[in-house]
């Protein structure tokens, strides 16, 4: 069987097929399940249902895309989440009942496809069907006659049959001649290629299915943040966070190393509609491969830098202030740039310094920075601009417990300030600490002083461009298989233009000698599948026929169709 | 004036130019309709009805002659009415072009890249698609339902109207020249699609009738062609959108990797993005599955364009997700 049994180009089954047969028995049960499953009519099904159950996963965020939609999903929906939870509703796309419909779907396609191969490698080798009885009823039916006398001399039937194979070879028909006592026939069929391209697209399909489901097995990603000047190793413990695939060993990392020499950014001046909207980042870095002499580099949006098997992506950027916090008598106990998160367009940041040891108690800076600082009409603060004009960083300053010592890992980027005591905040007696780059100002309590640094303390007065350092987060990723999903893609695309527009037909002609001595031709096509272009192929065919007959005799008048 | 105050002139002027020839279009199918009671007239005078018959049959070819006759029930020959619809189809079409044209000189960059553009772009590469098909085959009585589309998606655009601004960094990529034009390209064909299978589920309701001697309301179809025509009309657009949708959803996982790391991660717009692939094929097999040749797989069609609108006008703007970059 070379088609699904319900495909339209195949004959009706007979009736008492399937369902309605009595026992069937075991194995009877099973190839009638088969059947049903490698049907047309399944495959239709399932692909609708595919369609439909991918709905779901955008209508609720998707733990896999969006974590933290899901988490405020929870806290919005309280009663309705756990519930969506159930049905994995917050992981649609690898859900026990997403993946039974595709699997289905795909076993469905291979029992679909291995038939069909086996049958096309057999009507690859075998010869074009004989020439139907009656061409009269075909697609394009066209008749011509050489009337008798006017026919060059030899122009019989079994010539007229040798020049239309000739045709139609050289319009790359595979041709098979047929010849009985009175009629003499040519058969050719072209077109096999839309039947190889379907083929091939459906097992690309295939194809594509497996090397995207194990192919984030071996791979991993891996986030990192950089400032101007650090430099990243590639190795498991210099990543900020690392997601291994499956089946990744980390024996496999390739330890180059990464350095971010300058972080650069220009923001739209000119038009004011847009104004300080980015239209440029650029991480400047330089790569040292293991053993290699450095390499510049530079990572955008848009355009990762491949290197060492990974590929580094620009993800995030902002700032990171250089803080230092020293004791009372001037010993340092804290200095590091810090990246502060971005808030808004404008990068009003937000930050985080912990200073466990060292001073008097334990103390937790919450800071704001404003690249460019403004005051709003209730007097708080907000930026105006996202690039370094009048930069001002303030402090809410906490003392108290840091819940460090506990051994719960805490993110660098929150504080917990409910054990702590306000020091200096809004509502506190003493305001929020309010540094300009290179002051210094005085902690609450006597427990010591905070300096914002200057990177740049030499530039002119009120030129801030170059006070505080940048970071870039980078993703950093390996994916072995991506190259042959790529394949696979083109193989799906080449697949589906070939059968969808390589006409597939075939076509006869007949010449069968009159009484009077004329030879009639008859001309005739079939479409497998759609042709739109069948009819004026046959037309074409019998215009070049009677071309060629002309060249190579006088001139046999076309006799208009019937 | 500047460049941009001028495309925005040109293209309120595309639009009363959409809307007459929308009104030309409309009186075409009043005329047909009228035709066809003539006609009937004629017929039941003749007696039979079969002259008309064979004289509209199978004779009318159009250009596309050798590959498919204009088969209408009753033929429908010049029209004037038509020529002033197709003539300002073409007007209207130009002055969008200098507007999509000015915007984009005015950017500095291709003309879509926020919700404002892309409706003008695609409604723009909508009318393109129309226009060429028209130099192939007689699809004029879908001047109506295209004009009107285009009315409607330049006028629901003005709600979108953004300033020139320049690309930010996430948008500038080949990929969104290749990616956003491409799949605006294939939403032409699919529209051209959807408003063939549409007519021909009214044919085929028409059809249907005249077996069972009723006459509907629509007398116009008598003069279009018959939904079997129709339905491969249909299909032959239809496919050409699903390949070139196949290619934006491939050159789409191609930007995803170079812009985020990934080719693929069900964001709400990959999500939409597969879901109309996926209707598009079963569409495609559906007319290769017995019982399901015809109105069922029309039904397809339109379900897929649905979709297409859906992902365009609703998932751009309402949902979450990467995609954020309609501008609004
Ligand atoms: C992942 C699931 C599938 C997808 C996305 C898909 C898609 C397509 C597409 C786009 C076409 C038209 C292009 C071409 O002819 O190559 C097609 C054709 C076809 N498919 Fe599938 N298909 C799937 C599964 C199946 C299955 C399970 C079967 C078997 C039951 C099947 C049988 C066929 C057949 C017989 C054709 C030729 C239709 C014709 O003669 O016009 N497909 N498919």
């Amino acid at each position: 069987m070379s088609r699904p049994s319900d495909h339209i180009d195949s004959a009706p089954a007979p009736s008492g097929d399937g369902i309605s047969q009595p026992k069937l028995g075991f194995v009877g049960t099973l190839r009638w399940f088969w059947r049903q499953l490698t049907s047309m009519r399944t495959a239709l099904f399932l692909l609708l249902l595919l369609a439909i159950a991918a709905v779901p996963g955008s209508l609720v965020p998707q733990r896999s895309s969006d974590p933290n939609g899901v988490t405020q999903y929870f806290t919005d929906n309280p009663d309705l989440a756990p519930v969506l939870d159930k049905i994995q509703a917050f992981d649609v796309y690898s859900s026990a009942w997403f993946s039974s419909i595709y699997l289905l779907l795909f076993v469905s396609l291979i029992g679909c496809v291995i038939p069909r191969t086996k049958h096309h490698l057999q009507a690859l080798r075998a010869k074009p069907p004989k020439t139907p009885a009656r061409l009269g009823r075909l697609a394009g039916f066209t008749t011509r006659t050489a009337p008798a006398g006017t026919a060059p001399a030899g122009t019989d039937a079994a010539t007229a049959v040798a020049a239309a194979r000739t045709v139609l070879k050289q319009g790359r028909y595979r041709v098979a001649l047929f010849d009985s006592p009175t009629e003499f026939s040519v058969s050719a069929e072209r077109g096999y290629l839309r039947e190889t391209g379907n083929l091939v697209f459906h097992s690309a399909l295939v194809g594509l299915l497996v090397v995207v489901g194990f192919g984030s097995g071996f791979g991993f990603s891996g986030q990192r943040v950089l400032v101007e000047g650090q430099t990243f190793v590639n190795t498991l413990l210099a990543y900020d966070s690392f997601n291994p695939g499956r089946f990744f060993d980390d024996t496999e990392l390739d330890p180059y190393t990464l350095t971010l020499d300058d972080f650069e950014v220009s923001y739209e001046t000119a038009n004011l509609e847009a104004f300080g909207q980015p239209v440029d980042f650029t991480a400047g870095v330089t790569v040292t491969p293991r053993g290699g002499d450095a390499e510049d580099g530079a990572v955008r949006v848009n355009d990762p830098l491949r290197t060492g098997g990974t590929s580094v992506y620009l993800l995030g950027n902002g700032y990171a202030p250089t803080i230092t916090v020293k004791d009372p008598e001037g010993t340092v106990v804290f200095t590091d740039s810090v990246p502060f998160l971005p808030q808004d367009a404008n990068l009003t940041s937000l930050g985080i310094v912990k200073v466990p040891d060292g001073l008097a108690e334990q103390v937790g800076l919450v800071g704001f920075f404003y690249p460019t600082q403004d005051e709003s009409g209730t007097g708080s603060y907000f930026s105006s601009f996202p690039d370094l004009q009048y930069p001002v960083l303030t402090l809410n300053v906490y003392a108290g417990d840091l819940g460090l010592d506990e051994g719960v890992p805490t993110s660098v980027y929150s504080l917990d300030t409910d054990t702590m005591e306000p020091l200096a905040t809004r509502t506190s007696d003493i305001q929020p600490l309010e540094l300009k780059p290179g002051e210094t100002q005085e902690l609450p309590n006597g427990l010591g002083s905070v300096t914002f640094e200057n990177a740049s303390p030499d530039a002119a007065e009120g030129d801030y461009s170059g006070s505080v350092p940048r970071f870039a987060s980078f993703d950093i990723h390996h994916d072995p298989t991506q190259g042959w999903v790529l394949l696979f893609a083109v193989l799906v695309l080449g697949g589906l233009l070939t059968s969808l527009f390589v006409p597939r037909r075939r076509l006869w002609v007949k010449a069968v000698e009159q009484a009077d001595g004329s030879v009639r031709l008859e001309y005739a096509g079939l479409a497998r599948g759609e042709d739109p272009a069948l009819e004026s192929a046959v037309t074409a065919l019998a215009d070049r026929h009677a071309a060629l007959l002309e060249r190579s005799a006088p001139v046999v008048p076309p006799v208009e169709p019937a | 004036m500047n460049l941009n105050e001028l495309s925005v002139l040109s293209l309120y002027s595309a639009m009363a130019v959409y809307a007459l020839a929308f009104i030309a279009f409309s009186i075409d199918l009043a005329k047909r309709s009228s035709a066809v009671d003539a006609a009937d007239v004629e017929s039941a005078k003749a007696g039979a009805g079969e002259a008309v018959a064979s004289v509209g049959g199978t004779s009318t070819l159009t250009r596309i002659s050798a590959r498919m006759a204009n088969d209408a029930a009753t033929p429908y020959g010049r029209s004037a009415t038509l020529r002033v619809g197709v003539s300002l189809t073409v007007l209207a079409w130009g002055l969008q072009l200098v507007a999509t044209v000015l915007r984009g000189i005015a950017a500095e960059r291709v003309p879509w890249a926020n919700m404002y553009e892309f409706s003008m772009t695609g409604t723009l590469l909508i009318v393109s698609v129309y226009l060429i098909l028209l130099t192939r085959v007689d699809l004029r009585f879908l001047g109506t339902f295209i004009t009107g589309l285009v009315v409607i998606l330049l006028g629901i655009a003005q709600q979108y109207y953004v300033e020139v601004a320049p690309l930010p960094p996430a948008l500038q990529s080949v990929w969104l020249v290749i990616h956003v034009f491409v799949a605006s390209l294939a939403t032409g064909f699919f529209a051209l699609g959807f408003a063939l299978s549409f007519v021909q589920l009214l044919q085929s309701r028409r059809e249907e009738r005249v077996d069972t001697d009723k006459t509907g309301r629509l007398k116009f179809l008598k003069t279009l062609p018959s939904a079997v025509t129709l339905e491969n009309l249909a299909y032959r657009t239809n496919i050409v959108g699903f390949i070139l949708w196949t290619f934006t959803l491939m050159a789409g996982s191609i930007w995803a990797e170079r812009a985020w790391g990934r080719y693929w991660g069900w964001d709400t717009k990959e999500v939409w993005t597969f879901i109309i692939w996926v209707i598009y094929a079963g569409y495609i097999h559906a007319r290769a599955t017995r019982g399901w040749r015809g109105s069922r797989s029309a039904w397809l069609a339109i379900i897929g364009f649905a979709a297409v609108m859906f992902n365009f006008g609703i998932v751009n703007v309402f949902f979450k997700g990467l995609h954020a970059y309609s501008g609004l």
